[in-house]
């Protein structure tokens, strides 16, 4: 049933002009937002930890893309990313960052919690692993009402080490559950390389274990992201089929802005060779070399996502620190 | 004698223990080629290489659980679990085995094993990583829950659990981490497990607490003496469970007045055990109902909120002044 796919670089027909200004807006918007919370964090704006999804744009863009606006998400904490891909407002996303009271939570979550009901992303998760069975509970309850929904859950290779990644995938596969399984695997979890850390590096192949159609794809190709995630919604549409792909990806910066330049567990010729492979550079050479864009588009497109991204730093900065009542609120459900 | 922050203080602690004891091993994540998140286990990898100085794959469950195997054999794991509110994954490790075998085997075996955590606020972080969850461990039987308050006990209490021939439970408040410097004797010296110090004396008013609170506290102490002529007593637990049930009961049927301060919530926290220790042994000498400063009845604040949630110096000198009152 498993199945295997060689990383390749998507070749073929002309590109959809239409498809490829929504991709490439997206990702750019999910680096600009993630330079400008560096920013605002290197001035202390920003409180706990920020970790940056810089690199692996390509994956929440392409797997999104796949996605209706119905079907539902779940994430890890280096979850901006899948947060905007879903369509959520970069201005509270910003405020919850910066801990105010006009964030997607008013600030309670910050950086690693962030939720948004009104785009059924439900949520950043902290603790490695624990999202995982609470995804397949999801599917549990799209097959439960019988809906075509699906749940995309993406987690880090370092998840993969975790009881409740194997407990979760057993249990999607014995129930047959629509859920899609995304690892991103960027090498390292903290500073532990997946060879450190995994008896078996290949992660898709766990999912062969529990006969779970599993992929590998290149995850700096927004197109193969796209493809293979959307035969997998394909598969979970039509028969509540699982999923597990491992897309082949990379984080640019440190682990977090406290690990700035992740210098400590790998070298800096590995990190420029890396990024060679930026998705955001290769995705923009594809569509002028294809004619998908002209060099005005792509320098407009730019120039939008900076000013809806500045927007955002700005609705921040003018939100108000949030009223020491609200510790209160929340707790037990009111009224 | 050299001056330490409580890190460098911690890290000499293990050096010294794994010198001493070659069947002291350190098993968590990152801890090895990184030195750990907060760099406690610092170059230790290199000094005794990574059979003893083990990185763990991210998977705590596992880390407590072999820890278990290895003290059970005979070695005794000193297990890193990267912060507290992580700790909830290997619980059930904790709880079911870590602090049962002697109970349950009678006696054959046990778990000589620490189990070390940074805990609570003050550092602007989120959830899962602003917590203070001594309480869990407290309720445990079996287990012993350490908490120092600065480099010098830190050090000498890590030695003590690392010796202990039971399962220590160990938190190091990541407020005090880097907060200040003390000097630290350079031979290995313990502090024995259990005890109680007084840190200030004083015949008005105990006030007892722990961890990063032991500062609130005595801060408030000084304002206390400077504004309201009041001598307080300050009492630093290091042990919060066994309770050291005979020097708080001695300080306050003294003092007659008593507040708990600490970071955890506040409902069946320590303050609610240490309280009813002091009615138990102190109660024809009290003179107010004992007092709790304690973080609110809310899982969580997020950084912006911090301040207003964790005791600080102006709550624990309004609550000594209604118990003078009273
Ligand atoms: C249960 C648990 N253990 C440890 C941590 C500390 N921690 C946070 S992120 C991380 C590494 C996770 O790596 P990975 O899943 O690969 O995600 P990436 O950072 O690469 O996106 C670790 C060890 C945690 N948050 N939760
Ligand atoms: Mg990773």
């Amino acid at each position: 049933m498993a199945k295997t796919m060689a990383p390749q670089k998507a070749t073929g027909p002309a590109l959809d002009p239409g498809l490829v200004r929504k991709l490439l807006t997206d990702m750019l918007l999910i680096r600009r937002f993630e330079e400008k919370a560096a920013e605002a964090y290197a001035l202390g704006k920003i409180g706990g930890f920020l970790h940056l999804y810089i690199g692996q744009e390509a994956v929440a863009v392409g797997a999104t893309s796949a996605l209706r606006p119905d079907d539902y998400v779940i994430s890890a904490y280096r979850e901006h990313g899948h947060c905007l891909a879903k369509g959520s407002d970069p201005k509270r996303m910003m405020a919850e960052l910066f801990g105010r009271r006009d964030g997607l939570s008013h600030g309670k979550g910050g950086s690693m919690h962030l939720f948004d009901k009104s785009v059924n992303f439900l949520g950043g998760h902290a603790i490695v692993g624990a999202h995982l069975p609470v995804a397949a509970g999801v599917a549990f309850a799209i097959k439960y009402e019988a809906r075509d929904q699906v749940i995309v859950c993406y987690f880090g290779d370092g998840a993969v080490p975790q009881g409740e990644f194997h407990e979760s995938l057993n249990l999607a596969a014995l129930w047959k559950l629509p859920v899609i399984y995304l690892c991103e695997n960027n090498r390292y979890a903290m500073g532990t390389s997946t060879d450190r850390a995994l008896a078996q590096t290949q992660i898709w192949k766990f999912g062969q274990t529990y006969g779970i159609p599993s992929e590998k794809v290149d995850g700096m190709d927004v197109f193969a992201v796209r493809d293979v995630v959307g035969r997998a919604v394909e598969r979970a549409r039509r028969d509540t089929t699982p999923s597990l792909i491992e897309a082949d990806t990379y984080r640019f910066r440190g682990h977090s802005m406290r690990d700035p330049a992740g210098a400590v567990y790998r070298t800096k010729e590995e990190v420029e060779h890396e990024k060679e492979r930026d998705p955001i550079a290769l995705l923009r050479q594809r569509a002028l070399a294809g004619g998908a864009l002209t060099e005005a588009d792509v320098r407009a497109i730019e120039k939008d996502v900076s000013d809806r991204i500045d927007e955002a730093v700005a609705f921040a900065d003018a939100s108000p620190e949030p009223p020491a009542e609200g510790l209160f609120t929340d707790i037990y459900k009111e009224g | 004698m050299t001056k330490l922050n409580m890190v460098k203080a911690l890290n000499l602690a293990l050096f010294q223990e794994m010198e001493r004891d070659p069947d002291v091993v350190i098993l968590g994540e990152d801890v090895g080629v990184d030195g750990g998140v907060f760099r406690v286990t610092d170059d230790l990898q290199r000094k005794f290489g990574s059979q003893r100085v083990i990185d763990s794959p991210l998977a705590e469950a596992a880390i407590i659980g072999t820890g278990v195997g290895m003290a059970l054999y005979g070695l005794r794991p000193v297990c890193e679990i990267q912060f507290s509110g992580f700790a909830f994954q290997c619980f059930h490790q904790i709880e079911n085995h870590v602090a049962r075998y002697r109970l349950r085997s009678q006696g054959r075996f046990a778990c000589s094993m620490v189990i070390r955590m940074p805990y609570g606020g003050g550092v602007r972080a989120l959830e899962h990583h602003t917590e203070s969850e001594e309480q869990f461990y407290a309720h445990i039987p079996g287990l012993k829950m350490v908490i120092p308050s600065g480099p010098r006990n830190a050090r000498a209490l890590l030695a003590a659990a690392i010796r202990d021939p039971d399962p220590v439970v160990f938190f190091e408040s990541k407020a005090l981490y880097h907060a200040a410097k003390e000097e630290v004797p350079p031979e290995s010296e313990t502090f024995p497990i259990g005890r109680a110090q007084v840190a200030r004396e004083g015949g008005d008013l105990t006030l007892v607490a722990y961890g990063a609170m032991l500062r609130v506290a005595r801060e408030a102490a000084d304002v206390l003496q400077a504004e309201d002529g009041v001598a307080a007593e300050v009492l630093d637990l290091l042990t919060i469970s066994p309770l050291d049930r005979e020097t708080i009961v001695a300080s306050v049927a003294k003092t007659g007045r008593a507040v708990v301060v600490h970071e955890a919530p506040r409902s069946f926290g320590p303050g609610a055990e240490i309280a009813a220790s002091i009615m138990e042994g102190a109660f024809l000498r009290l003179e107010a109902p004992v007092r709790r400063v304690a973080a609110h009845d809310v899982s969580f604040v997020g950084f912006a909120r911090e301040k207003a949630n964790v005791p600080d110096v102006a709550r624990v000198v309004a609550a000594a002044r209604e118990t003078l009152a009273f």
